[in-house]
């Protein structure tokens, strides 16, 4: 396994704060959080377990054609979106549902483009939505997006200006597969060239779909970016104090000028690729093990239980996140299929003869159906 | 008639006119969008201190800053994936792609992103980026250099296509591109960079997607796009001396394809005749094909024909005369429409 190199790790697997050497240079940013912010690390790790578990379910139940889980990832998700800014701009693959979650996304638009009635789902120009980018599912596309993006940051003149409220970062999130697509590499070759102010986060869950990661790379994912010029940092990603304060430190020094920056964090995908998936053809239990006994919510409770957290928030949190699943399966089963001439609608930004053609046409066509009922 | 109103940049006040090869006319349209507005970006391999491989951009990164005229690694994926970052950003980048066979790496980009992303956003992000493809065969080159790949183009919902034949409409209609919020691919036929022609600065835009008749003519009606125009114009003088009486029409935009001048020539006409450097399977030729026979079946004489390049890889540099449509080859074409 890949997790044998030297990695930033300040929680042990059994909750105890045991920063191994390589964290030092991190530690102060942990200085930063209050018990407020442990607590909330919980609490939004927690419900998106149980907002996971619901989609799960859902899908089962025939509600969503697909459900993409997060299980297993959630620390290394909320750790790093705790971590940036409100100014920052956050371009995610498609599983990082708690980032969204933290950033502000509804997630019943999660729901509603696994359901098939959006392909979007929510607004990223909205503020309410916390620059929170579309989900892309052409593997690593998104990260020469999220590249032009800061590369705009930069002649917007939002980079190294020194003031803390202003100064922007794009954060990218991707996963071990997307590491072999030539757009990855590509984004990497034009942040370094242009010295954008990107951090790109790598979950390493150890699997495309079946094939591991050791198929993608021989050698530990984090190197890949420095011979590009990007310095990079590998992590505990199921500590979400490691991915809190390496993220925290990467991400100011792109927003004060110094490039982009890779982050990779070891994590491990407890459950499907995706609801169409079928693990135990290919999973190796051993491995699977190894990873379930490093659950970052469980390791994260037992710090906080150390702390001196008791019985009472634990149950707080675990109803929040039974009423959170709830409401989104209420709304779920509220859902209303779009109307079939939304179809045209945002093609183009600007009237397209075509466009005004064929969406006349199907009204018509179905009218001619409502005519014979009639 | 135009089927789409593009907003037109405004005419410029001073009267002049002034005779220039397509490609300083394409040059002087991206110094009056990069001067009209400060979001306004050039981006492509080798467009800075060079000026492009074909000297299209000569002049703009001394004169605008390598901000905003940007030579980027060499990459065309790269390259239109951050454009799509910085159109989101509120910029309007322009890309060059080198020669058209090298658009494919950039192929998945433009098609699942750039194409999609007004769609899959809801309508929350326009994508005002232009991508500027020289295309086309005529001037000898080597495999990847000579190509017309505007149908695949064509073929996805989200992207609009142009291609103008004249200096003039390259000037004014590089500028509409630039302006319009919708992605469009912008096919400059490189054959027709050096021919000079007058561009009216004073003058108006036509609508980015109208077509245009060029030649009036009561016989049959030729239409294409790009360089193939001036080989239809031949053509045309060539029927005249023959005593058939030819109507020209450039055709300007691929998608939208404007059929409103179309189909009224062809009313007229009861003939037409379209031709395409590109293979011509599955091509804008044959949509356009099919579609003025659904449209104007009753007054037409003879079946729509087509005058392409053939069904193989574009031909090494000297068997290209024999693949290109030439005069006669158009003539031969016209002969058969003639004779139903």
């Amino acid at each position: 396994m890949s997790d044998t190199t030297p990695t930033v790790q300040f929680l042990s697997a059994e909750g105890e704060l045991a920063p191994t050497e390589s964290a030092g240079e991190y530690s102060s940013y942990l200085d930063r959080l209050t018990d407020d912010d442990l607590r909330q690390f919980y609490r939004q790790m927690a419900i998106v377990r149980r907002f996971d578990q619901e989609g799960t379910n859902l899908q089962r139940q025939g509600q969503m054609g697909l459900w993409v889980p997060s299980h297993g990832q959630e620390g290394a998700q909320v750790g790093s979106a705790f971590a940036a800014k409100p100014q920052d701009h956050i371009f995610p693959s498609y599983r990082e549902h708690a980032v969204g979650l933290i950033r502000g996304i509804d997630m019943l638009a999660v729901v509603e483009l696994l359901r098939g009635n959006t392909h979007g789902g929510w607004d990223p120009t909205d503020p309410t939505n916390g620059n929170f980018h579309g989900y892309t599912l052409v593997i690593g596309s998104h990260a020469l997006h999220a590249t032009g993006y800061a590369m705009g940051l930069q002649r917007d003149g939002v980079v190294g200006t020194g003031d803390d409220d202003v100064d922007a970062a794009v954060l990218c999130y991707f996963g071990d597969g997307a590491t072999s697509q030539g757009d990855v590499s590509e984004a990497f070759v034009f942040s370094a060239s242009s010295q954008t102010p990107n951090v790109f986060f790598l979950q390493n869950n150890h699997w495309a779909i079946s094939v591991p990661v050791t198929v993608q790379s021989r050698t530990p994912l984090y190197l890949r970016s420095r011979g590009f010029g990007i310095p990079s940092v590998q992590i505990d990603g199921n500590d979400v104090l490691a991915s809190y304060a390496v993220s925290a430190k990467h991400l100011d020094d792109a927003r004060s000028g110094k490039g982009p920056q890779f982050i990779e964090a070891l994590t491990y995908r407890i459950g499907a690729h995706t609801s169409s998936d079928d693990p135990t053809k290919y999973h190796d239990l051993e491995q699977h093990n190894f990873w379930v006994s490093r659950d970052p919510i469980i390791r994260f409770e037992k710090y906080l239980r150390s702390l001196g957290e008791g019985d009472t928030f634990f149950d707080e949190v675990r109803i929040e996140a039974e009423d959170f699943a709830a409401d989104i399966r209420h709304r779920t089963l509220a859902l209303t299929p779009p109307a079939p001439a939304t179809m045209f609608d945002n093609v183009y930004s600007e009237p397209h003869p075509v466009m005004q053609e064929q969406k006349l046409w199907l009204e018509r066509y179905e009218a001619m159906f409502e005519e014979e009922q009639a | 008639m135009s089927s789409i109103e593009t907003s037109a940049p405004a005419a410029r006040p001073a009267a002049r006119v002034e005779e220039l090869p397509m490609a300083k006319a394409l040059n002087a349209g991206l110094r009056q969008a990069l001067a009209d507005d400060p979001k306004v970006l050039l981006m492509g391999e080798d467009i800075g201190p060079l000026g492009g491989v074909f000297r299209v951009t000569e002049g703009l990164q001394a004169e605008f800053g390598k901000d905003r005229v940007v030579d980027t690694p060499l990459a065309e994926s790269g390259i239109i994936g951050t454009a799509i970052g910085l159109a989101m950003a509120g910029y309007r980048p322009v890309c060059e792609i080198q020669f058209d066979g090298f658009i494919f790496p950039g192929f998945d980009q433009i098609t699942s992103q750039l194409a999609k992303l007004t769609n899959r956003s809801g309508g929350a992000f326009s994508m005002p980026v232009v991508v500027r493809v020289p295309y086309g065969g005529h001037i000898g080159a080597v495999e990847h250099h000579q190509e017309s790949p505007e149908a695949y183009f064509a073929h996805t919902a989200g992207l609009r296509l142009v291609s103008p034949s004249t200096p003039n409409d390259a000037y004014w209609m590089i500028q509409e591109a630039i302006a319009s919020n919708d992605p469009v691919m912008f096919f400059e036929p490189k054959s027709r960079y050096w021919p000079k022609g007058l561009v009216d600065f004073a003058g108006t835009a036509a609508p980015l997607h109208a077509s245009r008749v060029v030649r009036t003519g009561t016989d049959v009606t030729l239409l294409a796009h790009g360089a193939m125009v001036s080989v239809l114009m031949q053509a045309a003088e060539i029927a005249a001396e023959e005593g058939v009486s030819a109507e020209v029409i450039d055709l300007r935009s691929l998608s939208p394809v404007d059929y409103g001048p179309i189909i009224d020539s062809v009313s007229k006409t009861g003939r037409l005749v379209v031709a395409q450097e590109a293979p011509g399977f599955a091509s804008v030729g044959s949509e356009i094909a099919a579609t003025v026979g659904e449209r104007a079946f009753y007054s037409l004489q003879a079946p729509v024909l087509r005058v392409s390049g053939f069904d193989t890889p574009f031909p090494p540099a000297k068997l290209e005369t024999l693949f290109l449509p030439d005069a006669d080859r158009v003539m031969e074409a016209v002969d058969r429409a003639m004779a139903y």
